[in-house]
C-alpha cells in the first residue's frame, strides 16, 4: 500500500499556498496596454495577405504606408506617411510619391523608395486575397516593372486609366499598402516566396510598434519602436490577449487585469456602465445589415412592391431591442464616415402605406422565402422581418443555412430574398458602390458572382453609369457629391433595404486616453494611446 | 489509431464548410480560389489525399496549419503542456479528496458524511460547468480577490520562465523563479479545482460503490475476527482490493480531462487542447483538426498501456 500521508500534506500545502498568494493587482504598469480581444481570425501577419480584423490591427500599427489616416482626425481623409508629398502626371493615370527622408525600419535600414517598390510589386505577384484593392487599377505581375517604378527617392505607380486620386489613395491605405523592409525579407525567402512563409508570424516595419510574439488564440505582443518618425509611443507594451467570453473579459477589465475590452456583450456593456473607474466607448463600423430582393422573381421585381418592402421593417424596434448597442439604423450603401456616405433614412414601419402600394401593385397572397445564414442577430432580424411581412399579408418562408449553402445560392441567383452583412473591402467609397449599384452586364452568363447588384439580377437603373463616373472623378468633393447622389436614387430604386451599420462598444479604464479604434475605415491604433 | 484517423479524416472532408473559402475569404478573385485549392492537395483523389496525410504523421509531420500557416506539430506542443498541467492538477484533487470520501461514505453508510458526499457527488454531475466556473470566477476572483483571474500567469510573468516542458508550474520550479510559480499556481487553482471537482464526483461514487461490495466480503468479516484494527480493515484490506478497479476508474477520468475540458478553457482563457481542437473545427481547419486527434488518441493509448503495468504490478494474478 502506497504511503498516502505525505503526498496528502504536500497537496494540501500547495492548495494553501495558492490560496494565499494574492497578486491582485490592482492596475496594469503605467507604460503597457493589455487589451482583451477575440484574435482567432489572425492567419498571417503579411501586409499583402492578411485581410482580417485582429490582423489589420496589428499591421497599422507596425508597417508604415505611403499614405495613412490620422488617428486623432479620421474625417480629414488619407495624409501624407512615408510618401512626405506626391504629384499627378497630366493625364491623370501616374501618381509620383516623394519619399520621407530619414526614417528607418525596425531593423534599422532606412526606408526607401526601393522599398516601397518592392512591397506594392510583391503584392502584385503574390496575389494573396486582398491584392484585388490593387489589381484593380490593372497592375498584373507581368507588368508592374513599368509601373511600379522607383527612381532615386521618388515611387511613380501608373494605373491602365484613369482613376480618382483619393480613389487610389484610399487604397493605399488598406492593410496591403504596407511598406516591408526589402532587404529584411528577402534575407528570409524560401523557394522564390518573397518572405510571404516567414512574414506570416515575423514583422518587418517602420511603425510604431514591432511583433514580439504571436500565439495564436493566444496573444499578440507588441513592443513599441522608440526611433518611429512620430516620436516614440508612451505604451512600451502592447499585449493583446484572447479572451472568448464576453463576461471573463468584463470580470478582468472590473479587477482592473486588463485596460481594455472589446468583445462585450450588450448585457455586460450596461453591466459595466457607471462602475468607478471603467468607461464605455462607441465607435461606428464598416458593417452593413441589409434584405435585397431578387429582381428576376416577377413580384419583388415590381417597382411598388420594393418601395412597400421597405417599409414593411421594424428599423426601429430592432434597434432598441436585440440590436441595442450593436447596430444603429443606417439605410445607405456607404457606411457612415466614408467619403461621400450620407444620413438620409426615409424609411420606417409604415404598414397602411405598405398596404396601399402593394394594392396599387395588384399583389395579393405573396409568399417569399428568405435566405440567412445560422448567426443568432440575422435569424432574429429575419424573424422580425418575417412579423412585419405578416401584416401587410405576405408570407415569409426562413430558410436558415451554413455561409456556404446560403451563399452558394445567393451567388446563383436562387434566393428570393437575402437577409445578411456586408463590409467594405477598402477605405474607399468605391468598395461599396462598385457592388451595390454596378453591375454592366446583368445577363446570367456574365456570371460576376462578386457584385450584389449582379446577384440580384439588378440591372442599377443608370447607377452603374454614375458610379463609374464617380471613380475617374479628379476632385475630391465633386466625387463626394456624386456619391451622395448615387445613394439617394438608390434609396428610392433600389432592390435592397440596407438596416443598420454596426456599432462596437468597448470598455476602457477610463485613464486611458487617446485609443482610436479606426472607426469604418481603418483599424486600432496604439501610438497616440497615454494613460 | 489508422480508423480514429480515417474517421476523421472522411468527416473532415463531408463537412459543410469549405475551408478554401475559410482561407482566402470571401472576396477572393477565382485565381486566388484556385491557387489555395491547389496548394492544399484538395485536387487530388481523396485517397491520395489520405494516404499522403498518414505518410506525413508516421514521419512526425502534421503539415501546416491550413488558416495560420504554422506547423501544427508546433501548435500542439504549445497548447498540449497547458491542458496536461491542468488536467493532472484536477485528477489529483480528484484522487486525493475523492477516493477517501468514497472510503469513508462507504464505511459510515447512512451517515450525514454519505448524504454530503451524495449531494457533492450529484451537484458535481448536474451541474453545468459553464456556470460554475463563471460564479466561481466572480466569486473568488472578482469578489475575494483571492486567486488570479483568467490566463495561466499574470501579464507580469509571461514569457520569464525558460520553457522547458510548456508547464509553467514545472518550468518555474525548475528555473527556481518561485514568484511565477505562485503567480502560475494562483492562476491554475480555480479551474484546476473545478475540474478536480467533476473528476472527485466521479470518482467517490465509483470509490464508494466499490468499497460496500468489498466490505460485505467474507475476507473483511474474517479479518475482524482476527482484532485487526478497523483502520487496517479499511485502509489495508478492502481499498488494497479495489485498487484495480480504482486504476481503471482514475485513468478515464483524466483521460476525459486531458482531451481537454472545452467550456472551462473558455472560461478561463486557457489556452489548452480543447478549445484549439474546437476552433480548428469551426474553420475546417483540418490539419490541425487531425492532429489534435491524434494527440487525443495518443493520450488515450498510453494511458491504458499505463493502467496495465499498473495491474500487473498490483494484482499478483495478472503477473
Amino acid at each position: 500500500m502506497i504511503n498516502l500521508k505525505p503526498i496528502l500534506a504536500g497537496a494540501v500545502l500547495a492548495l494553501a499556498t495558492g490560496m494565499t498568494a494574492l497578486p491582485a493587482v490592482a492596475e496594469t504598469p503605467a507604460n503597457m496596454l493589455v487589451i482583451a480581444n477575440r484574435i482567432d481570425d489572425i492567419t498571417t501577419l503579411d501586409p499583402a495577405q492578411s485581410f482580417e480584423f485582429a490582423g489589420s490591427d496589428v499591421s497599422r500599427n507596425v508597417y508604415g504606408k505611403l499614405v495613412n489616416f490620422d488617428p486623432l482626425d479620421l474625417t480629414a481623409g488619407y495624409q501624407p506617411d512615408l510618401a512626405e508629398s506626391w504629384t499627378v502626371s497630366e493625364d491623370g493615370r501616374t501618381i509620383t510619391f516623394t519619399m520621407r527622408e530619414g526614417v528607418t525600419f525596425h531593423s534599422g535600414n532606412p526606408v526607401t523608395a526601393a522599398d516601397a517598390e518592392y512591397s506594392l510589386r510583391r503584392v502584385i505577384i503574390l496575389n494573396k486575397t486582398p491584392a484585388f484593392i490593387l489589381t484593380q487599377f490593372g497592375f498584373t505581375p507581368e507588368n508592374v516593372s513599368k509601373t511600379i517604378v522607383a527612381d532615386g527617392n521618388t515611387l511613380s505607380i501608373t494605373t491602365d486609366k484613369r482613376y480618382a486620386t483619393s480613389f487610389v489613395l484610399n487604397c493605399l491605405t488598406a492593410t496591403i499598402g504596407g511598406i516591408v523592409d526589402m532587404k529584411t525579407v528577402m534575407e528570409h525567402e524560401v523557394d522564390g516566396d518573397m518572405g510571404n512563409t516567414w512574414l506570416a508570424t515575423n514583422t518587418a516595419g517602420s511603425g510604431a510598434y514591432s511583433v514580439q510574439s504571436w500565439k495564436p488564440n493566444e496573444s499578440v505582443t507588441l513592443v513599441s519602436n522608440p526611433d518611429f518618425y512620430l516620436g516614440a509611443p508612451a505604451m512600451e507594451r502592447v499585449i493583446v490577449r484572447h479572451i472568448q467570453e464576453s463576461a471573463t473579459q468584463r470580470l478582468l477589465l472590473e479587477q482592473g487585469d486588463i485596460d481594455v475590452a472589446r468583445n462585450l456583450n450588450p448585457e455586460d456593456i450596461s453591466g459595466i456602465t457607471g462602475v468607478d473607474g471603467v468607461d464605455v466607448d462607441s465607435e461606428l463600423r464598416g458593417r452593413l445589415m441589409y434584405i435585397s430582393l431578387n429582381q428576376a422573381h416577377p413580384v419583388l421585381s415590381k417597382p411598388e412592391v420594393r418601395e412597400a418592402i421597405k417599409y414593411l421593417i421594424d428599423y426601429e424596434g430592432m434597434q432598441d431591442s436585440f440590436l441595442r448597442g450593436q447596430y444603429t439604423i443606417h439605410q445607405n450603401f456607404l457606411p457612415a464616415t466614408y467619403l461621400g456616405a450620407i444620413d438620409d433614412a426615409p424609411y420606417s414601419l409604415n404598414v397602411d402605406r405598405a398596404k396601399e402600394l402593394l394594392a396599387a401593385a395588384g399583389v395579393e397572397g405573396l409568399e417569399i422565402e428568405v435566405g440567412v445564414r445560422e448567426a443568432q442577430e440575422r435569424i432574429e432580424i429575419a424573424q422580425s422581418f418575417q412579423n412585419t411581412m405578416a401584416l401587410a399579408g405576405i408570407k415569409v418562408n426562413i430558410t436558415v443555412g451554413t455561409a456556404k449553402q446560403i451563399l452558394g445560392r445567393y451567388r446563383a441567383r436562387e434566393l428570393d430574398v437575402y437577409l445578411g452583412a456586408w463590409g467594405p473591402d477598402y477605405p474607399d467609397p468605391h468598395t461599396n458602390a462598385g457592388t451595390f449599384a454596378y453591375n454592366p452586364d446583368n445577363s446570367s452568363e456574365a456570371g460576376a458572382t462578386g457584385l450584389l447588384a449582379w446577384r440580384n439580377a439588378w440591372d442599377t437603373g443608370g447607377l452603374t453609369e454614375m458610379t463609374a463616373a464617380a471613380v475617374v472623378e479628379g476632385d475630391r468633393d465633386v466625387r463626394a457629391q456624386m456619391y451622395g447622389d448615387i445613394q439617394r436614387k438608390f434609396l428610392e430604386i433600389s432592390p435592397f433595404a440596407v438596416m443598420f451599420q454596426k456599432i462596437e462598444q468597448t470598455g476602457r479604464r477610463n485613464n486611458v486616453q487617446n485609443l482610436g479604434l479606426g472607426g469604418a475605415i481603418t483599424a486600432v491604433s496604439y501610438w497616440p494611446v497615454t494613460k | 489509431m489508422l480508423g480514429l484517423l480515417f474517421i476523421t479524416f472522411i468527416i473532415g472532408r463531408v463537412m459543410p464548410v469549405d475551408p478554401v473559402l475559410s482561407i482566402v475569404g470571401e472576396s477572393a478573385s477565382k485565381e486566388t480560389y484556385d491557387a489555395a485549392y491547389k496548394a492544399i492537395g484538395l485536387d487530388k483523389p481523396l485517397i491520395v489525399q489520405f494516404a499522403t496525410y498518414i505518410w506525413d504523421v508516421i514521419t512526425g509531420d502534421f503539415g501546416v496549419s491550413l488558416l495560420n500557416a504554422r506547423p501544427v506539430a508546433d501548435d500542439i506542443k504549445r497548447v498540449f503542456p497547458a491542458t496536461l498541467e491542468l488536467a493532472t492538477l484536477g485528477t489529483l484533487i480528484g484522487v486525493f479528496v475523492g477516493v477517501p470520501l468514497g472510503v469513508i461514505a462507504a464505511v459510515k453508510r447512512g451517515s450525514w458524511i454519505d448524504q454530503i458526499a451524495r449531494v457533492l457527488a450529484l451537484v458535481g454531475y448536474s451541474m453545468p460547468i459553464f456556470w460554475l466556473g463563471l460564479v466561481s470566477l466572480l466569486v473568488f476572483y472578482g469578489i475575494l480577490g483571492w486567486v488570479g483571474g483568467p490566463g495561466r500567469v499574470g501579464i507580469f510573468y509571461v514569457d520569464i520562465v525558460p520553457e522547458v516542458t510548456g508547464m509553467i508550474l514545472v518550468d518555474s520550479i525548475l528555473d527556481r523563479n518561485w514568484e511565477v510559480f505562485r503567480d502560475a499556481l494562483s492562476h491554475i487553482i480555480l479551474p484546476a479545482l473545478l475540474l478536480g471537482y467533476y473528476s472527485l464526483a466521479y470518482i467517490s461514487r465509483m470509490t464508494r460503490s466499490f468499497m460496500l461490495e468489498q466490505l460485505s466480503s467474507e475476507y473483511i468479516t474474517t479479518a475482524r475476527v482476527k482484532g485487526l484494527s478497523e483502520r487496517a480493515v479499511i485502509w489495508r484490506h478492502a481499498l488494497g482490493n479495489i485498487k484495480v478497479q480504482l486504476i481503471t476508474v482514475i485513468a478515464l477520468s483524466y483521460a476525459g480531462l486531458l482531451e481537454g475540458s472545452v467550456l472551462t478553457e473558455i472560461i478561463f482563457a486557457w489556452p489548452g487542447i480543447g478549445s484549439y481542437i474546437t476552433t480548428a473545427l469551426l474553420s475546417a481547419d483540418m490539419n490541425a483538426v487531425m492532429g489534435g486527434t491524434v494527440v487525443v488518441g495518443l493520450v488515450f493509448v498510453c494511458l491504458n498501456i499505463f493502467s496495465d503495468l499498473l495491474y500487473k504490478y498490483f494484482d499478483p494474478r495478472a503477473k
